[in-house]
């Protein structure tokens, strides 16, 4: 695959934008393109502290799946798989998205349980699943060992068989270049440092590179959210988090589709170059530093040579850490806050990259129009404190 | 060709092998690299263009000479020691899984004062100090035996000789051979990868200090052409000449930009090839005279600027002319192994003399020492070397993966500006080398298309080079992934041919079947039992923590939805306990044992996270209350015997019996001391008797035996479900899922108005507080044979079923009963106590079933049974 020969300019920094997005990561990128594409509004800038795209949205295992059990998560999460379907034309660039298929596994009789409802929930909210017995798991994925007397057997799978995954730079690049073309400015190495403030309301940001005044300025910083809300003296539900992830060295076909297991902490799936990236479970304390402990590495390679007995040979080639915001109930705080003029996009922890294309199309309706789409008006930070919550953790289907 | 003498290797071994199913010959001390190069042999056609490759280097760095090695899939051939019978395949860029891995694996957790990472000449020299001044030494090499690039220096083997004798004298030194140091994390905590026979060791290492003495690798010329068979690294032409007697070619062109290529060109001639030295710096070396001397010819102000051959090169051009050579030997400079200092959270310098990235700041206890620090020859450096036809597509940066100068600059042309932009652009320092050759060069290519003043920076992650799966799994395979956790009973349940499910890290008979028994029928028959007659049922997973002091009662209080404060000793109480947003999070009964002194019980699999819950809870909100909390899961066996006729059994067995319902008595049973309390799950009479877990198999047999004349069965989880579900008790995580209040199940009597508990305040949010939540009730499908799936979402009668259909909750349980003698299920129903009578259709893949709305209490609504 090559890429084109013309991606971004590398603009100069503007005094004033209409609306200024802080954070250049996925998310960051497709709300830049949807404000300019779908709003008109293109007086925008993108600022990212590091490279474009550098955050998770580099580091992600780029599983895609729309397969949530609450009605509510199903919405936004199946318009991204819509909206993904339809990328690689829209963006006119090939993002390598392949419906390969998503099996999560069931190891307990807990799981088979969770499995069968969530089937069942997708297909009435119009997200194709089927429930999977251990001999069609094997079909499916002939990898996988089914036998019974291993230590947690396969006991069946929930498939999404339009579940799959998308080349994570592909996406980043193709938003920050279809964005770039309709005049947004994407500014990296400027990082974020306050908020301007005139009365109670944000009308601009603190950087590295000097005061910008914006008409709205939008966060979209994934595992750094708390630390820049905290400086327009908003405390956010989210707890920071390293989480890993490593790649073999390139292999020959030998995994068809993607496989999850949240019970032993295995996602994995062979990526189009032909290296398997796995990704691992949260390193359970809080941290900025993306870095985790490699005994977390050594756990989930040991789980997943027990799922997969032939990736016995492989090696890890890298590993590498990102570091993920996840909220109270497994769900994103998409909306605006009680601080005038600042809008917030975090909370997706270990599973955003497959919500990008809605978490962009959402979060540049609610800066364009002042107010919550239909889909993320449950998403709000409000919910924390009536008790609307949209649990994902009863759902074994959280991560990734 | 092999040299008719010298190198390390063992003449008297020879060896057979094969690559690409072609036989050739080696020596024991070989690689298969340099057997390889004896032979003449290619690597494998490169990945994207199917260029020929050759062996390029000697070491880990190597990015051509990709093998397959049996089940192998891909090792770079220079890092592969030579044995008999090998059998290689070439690669191009991608290995092959095709078998598992029964190697034998096993890690070791070490700690020492000093960690000396590299056994070459700095290494070594620091392993002595300190193994002289007593101190406990670890010396790591990757290599088959220490000396690193001495290794390659005939003249100094008598010294490495010498040192490697002393280090071997010292008692608290231990030298790692074979052993890769590849993750530097926090701490001071390092992780060595050990290749042994037939598997591997991966040594975790907590180091005092670290001495990082890890050498340096040579960075290749990036001119075009520079790519084709023959054009290797000086160091790793020296190398081969020195260490294992191979001479890669017969005229070599030898082109460099600093004087360490000039002792490559001095050993190509001693061994007796014709050399030319194009040195491209305008002035010329001093050491261009020993050279002369030695009959070989220097030209300064000279690079190569193309090659010719096929597929082996044959010529090369130097400008406007051209040199005929089998070789070409090349030296861009040197690169500080800097991995693991950059892993460690040490910061990179870029240094102007010798043009590469030196340690700067260490922010751990380690120091680099040796050319790992910089110590090197300086450089004139030089990123790219124009084509006579000012092309740039066959210049390439990163051979394994194909990537040119031309693509690089296509980055940057798109607008790239970040070096990690264009290695993702461009995939250069993805492949299994990691880029070791490409990586500054890369970045100095960057700088020059940007005009930058200088590369960089970059920085490392773990690993160093490629760990193995398996190696990292080590031994938790199999049974010993996540050991399961048993009861002292366990063994008579496997006897009487138990099935079993996991629950949480235990294995719990599931249900007992007769021979020819299907699991509908066992389960109908033991149910009956219990309610009959008499069941018994290991019980003896359910989490159990004793609360002790003072305050226990308080912080009991405080935890669970209802009291206990007020408990009498010798009685028990069944809790609720909430989490923060007023979410039921398990459940189970409390015992109080004496003023100071309780004993909760948990559900199996959430034992570990409540202890969490209390320890959390006292830990940072109520450090002043004086409890101490135990988990005493393990200490105790329970056995739960159940049914009208269980009175009569543990009567026979029991010294004395607790005087009422949620009484309990400290007695002996079968003549040891045991606990029996009087708890039902199932709403009969029933016994729970508790005993130290060493008397448990005897004293399960005991009631077994004592049982057998009223038909004792023993039954397993699926049998306590449906009894407990006939009740309408509910199973925390089943019936519930983190979005269910005590209140939605209809507990509201179990929630204290009177004082405070955690997630009490929660309980009063608006959404909480809704009267339409989801609700626990009970369901009677309409056709009392149909049983519904567990997982059945449930809608209105008259839904159409176009998506999105709205769901008006789910079946959390279901059962066949024979009690009832039909099946049943519980479900989470939005506003569910008002839909009691109606119907609701639960739309499956094949068909819908109806089922009617009922009380969640199928069974005994009087509770008059369980006095029984
Ligand atoms: C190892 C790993 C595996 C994952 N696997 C999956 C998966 O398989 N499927 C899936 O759906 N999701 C997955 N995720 C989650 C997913 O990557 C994230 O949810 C998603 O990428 C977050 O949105 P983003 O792309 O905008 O975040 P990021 O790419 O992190 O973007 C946030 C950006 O904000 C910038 N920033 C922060 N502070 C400032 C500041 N002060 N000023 C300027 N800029 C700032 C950061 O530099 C960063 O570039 C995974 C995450 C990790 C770490």
């Amino acid at each position: 695959m090559t890429h084109p020969d013309r991606l971004w300019r590398n603009p100069c920094l503007k005094w004033s934008y209409d609306v200024v997005i802080v954070g250049g990561g996925g998310h960051g990128l497709a709300t830049a393109y949807y404000l300019a594409r779908e709003h008109g509004i293109t007086n925008v800038a993108v600022l990212e502290k590091g490279w474009l795209a550098g955050g998770n949205m580099a580091r992600n295992t780029t599983i895609i799946r729309s397969n949530y059990l609450m009605d509510e998560s199903a919405a936004i999460y199946e318009h991204a798989m819509k909206l993904w379907e339809g990328l690689s034309d829209e963006l006119d660039y090939d993002i390598l998205f392949s419906q390969r298929g998503v099996l999560n596994l069931a190891h307990t009789l807990g799981d088979v349980r969770e499995g069968v409802r969530r089937v069942n929930a997708n297909r009435l909210n119009g997200v194709d699943a089927e429930w999977l017995t251990p001999d069609q798991v094997k079909e499916f994925c002939p990898i996988v060992d089914i036998s019974p007397d291993v230590r947690y057997p396969v006991l069946g799978a929930t498939l999404q068989p339009r579940g799959g995954i998308a080349k994570h730079d592909h996406v980043a690049w193709a938003y920050a270049r279809a964005a770039d073309r309709l005049g947004v400015d994407l500014v990296q190495g400027c990082e974020v440092t306050g908020f301007v403030r005139s009365g109670g309301r944000v009308v601009g940001v603190d950087t590295n590179r000097g005061p910008i005044r914006a008409g709205a300025v939008a966060l979209a910083s994934a595992g750094h959210s708390s630390v820049l809300a905290s400086l327009a003296g908003l405390r956010l539900p989210i707890q920071s988090h390293p989480l890993q992830a490593m790649v073999s060295e390139l292999l020959e076909p030998v995994h068809p589709c993607v496989v999850m297991s949240n019970h032993v902490h295995v996602y994995v799936s062979q990526a189009h170059k032909g290296e398997l990236v796995l990704g691992a479970g949260i390193d359970p304390f809080n941290s900025y530093a993306q870095r985790g402990s490699v005994h977390v590495v050594e756990h989930q390679l040991a789980a997943a040579l027990e799922l997969f007995p032939v990736f016995g040979h492989a090696h890890v080639l890298r590993t590498w850490a990102g570091i993920v915001d996840t909220s109270p109930d497994a769900s994103p705080i998409v909306g605006p806050t009680p601080v005038p003029g600042l809008y917030v996009n975090c909370g997706w922890g270990t599973g955003g990259f497959k919500a990008t294309p809605a978490s962009g199309w959402v979060y540049a309706h609610t800066i364009a129009h002042g107010e919550p789409h239909a889909l993320n008006r449950p998403f709000g930070l409000d919910r924390f404190t009536t008790g609307a919550l949209v649990d994902e953790h009863g759902a074994a289907a959280v991560a990734h | 060709m092999r040299l008719p003498s010298g190198g390390r290797i063992d003449r008297t071994t020879p060896l057979t092998f094969t690559v690409d199913g072609v036989t050739h010959t080696g020596y024991r001390g070989d690689t298969l690299a340099s057997a390889m190069l004896a032979n003449n042999v290619l690597a494998g056609p490169s990945i994207h263009l199917g260029r020929p490759r050759g062996i390029v280097a000697a070491g880990v760095e190597e990015p051509n000479a990709l093998v397959q090695v049996g089940p192998e899939p891909m090792l770079p051939a220079t890092t592969v020691e030579l044995t008999d019978g090998i059998e290689a395949t070439t690669l191009s860029g991608r290995g092959r899984l095709a078998t598992p891995n029964d190697g034998y694996f096993d890690k070791t957790y070490a700690h020492c004062d000093v960690l000396v990472v590299g056994g070459g000449r700095a290494g070594l020299a620091a392993a002595v100090e300190a193994g002289r001044s007593g101190a406990r030494v670890f010396l790591a090499d990757e290599q088959p035996e220490l000396g690193g690039s001495l290794l390659s220096t005939p003249d100094t083997w008598e010294w490495l000789d010498t040192v490697v004798a002393e280090l071997a004298s010292f008692p608290e030194t231990r030298v790692l051979t074979r052993a890769t140091v590849f993750g530097y994390y926090d701490h001071n905590y390092l992780s060595i990868a050990q290749r042994r026979p037939g598997g591997g060791r991966l040594w975790h290492v907590r180091a005092g200090r670290v001495v990082l003495a890890t050498g340096a690798h040579e960075r290749p010329l990036v001119f075009a052409g520079n790519d084709r068979p023959g054009v290797m690294l000086a160091g790793a032409v020296r190398t081969y000449l020195n260490r294992y007697a191979v001479r890669p070619g017969r005229r070599a062109v030898v082109c460099t930009n600093n004087d360490s290529a000039y002792a490559t060109a001095l050993d190509l001639l001693e061994s007796g090839a014709e050399v030319l030295v194009a040195d491209v710096r305008d002035e010329e070396s001093a050491l261009a005279a020993l050279v002369r001397s030695a009959g070989g010819e220097v030209r300064a102000g000279t690079t190569v600027t193309g090659t010719t051959g096929s597929p082996w090169v044959t010529s090369v051009s130097l400008g406007s002319e051209t040199a005929d050579c089998d070789l070409v030997a090349v030296s861009g400079g040197w690169n500080p192994v800097v991995h693991l200092h950059s892993q460690a959270g040490g910061t990179l310098r870029y240094d102007d003399a010798t043009a590469a990235f030196v340690p700067d700041v260490a922010r751990q206890a380690h120091v680099s020492v040796g050319s790992a620090n910089g110590e090197l020859d300086p450089v004139h450096p030089l990123w790219t070397i124009p084509a006579a036809d000012g092309s740039w597509d066959t210049h390439f940066v990163d051979q394994q993966r194909d990537a040119t100068v031309a693509d690089v600059l296509r980055a940057t042309g798109a607008g790239m500006r970040s070096a990690e932009h264009v290695k993702r652009y461009t995939t250069i320092g993805t492949a299994h080398d990691q880029g070791k050759t490409a990586g500054v060069n890369t970045l100095g290519v960057i700088a020059e298309a940007l005009g930058a003043g200088t590369p960089g920076p970059t920085t490392y992650r773990p690993p160093y080079t490629p760990v193995p799966f398996a190696l990292l799994a080590g031994r938790d395979r199999g049974a010993l992934l996540d050991p399961a956790r048993v009861t002292p009973i366990h063994a008579w349940h496997v006897a009487r041919g138990a099935e079993f499910e996991n629950v949480g890290q235990w294995r719990r008979p599931w249900y007992y079947p007769l021979p020819g028994e299907t699991m509908t029928e066992a389960v109908l028959r033991e149910c009956r039992a219990a309610r009959e007659g008499v069941g018994v049922q290991d019980a003896s997973t359910l989490g159990k923590i004793e609360l002790v002091g003072p305050d226990a009662g308080e912080f009991l209080n405080r935890m669970y939805t209802n009291a206990f404060a007020k408990l009498p000793v010798g009685t028990a109480r069944y809790g609720m306990m909430c989490t923060a947003d007023g979410m039921v999070f398990d459940d189970g009964v409390v015992l109080r044992l004496a003023e100071d002194r309780y004993l909760a019980t948990t559900t199996t699999g959430n034992a570990a996270a409540v202890l969490d819950h209390f320890e959390e809870w006292l830990q940072t909100e109520w450090p002043d209350l004086r409890v101490h909390c135990t988990s005493v899961t393990e200490q105790w066996a329970t056995i739960a015997v159940v049914g009208p006729l269980s009175g009569r059994v543990v009567g026979a067995l029991a010294a004395d019996l607790p005087p009422k319902f949620m009484a309990f008595v400290d007695t002996t049973v079968h003549g040891v001391p045991a606990r029996v309390a009087r708890i039902s799950f199932s709403g009969e009479l029933a016994y729970e008797v508790n005993v130290a877990g060493w008397h448990g198999l005897a004293v399960w047999e005991a009631v077994m035996a004592a049982g057998e004349e009223f038909g004792i069965t023993p039954y397993g989880t699926e049998t306590m479900h449906v009894l407990r579900a006939e009740k309408g008790y509910p199973i925390v995580g089943q019936d519930t899922d983190g979005t269910v209040t005590p209140l939605d199940l209809g507990m509201d009597w179990i929630v204290s108005k009177r004082k405070s508990f955690v997630g009490k305040r929660s309980l009063r949010r608006p959404d909480t507080a809704r009267p339409d939540r989801k609700q626990l009730v009970g369901l009677l499908p309409v056709d009392p044979d149909d049983l519904l799936p567990e997982g059945a979402q449930l809608v209105a009668p008259d839904t159409p079923l176009d998506p999105p259909v709205p769901m008006l909750g789910h079946v959390t349980s279901s059962y066949r009963s024979a009690a009832l003698g039909r099946t049943f299920a519980l479900a989470l129903l939005r506003s569910g106590r008002d839909r009691l009578g109606q119907v609701v259709h639960a739309p499956l893949a094949d068909r819908t079933i109806a089922a009617i709305v009922t009380e969640p209490v199928f069974y005994d609504p009087e509770g008059t049974r369980r006095d029984g």
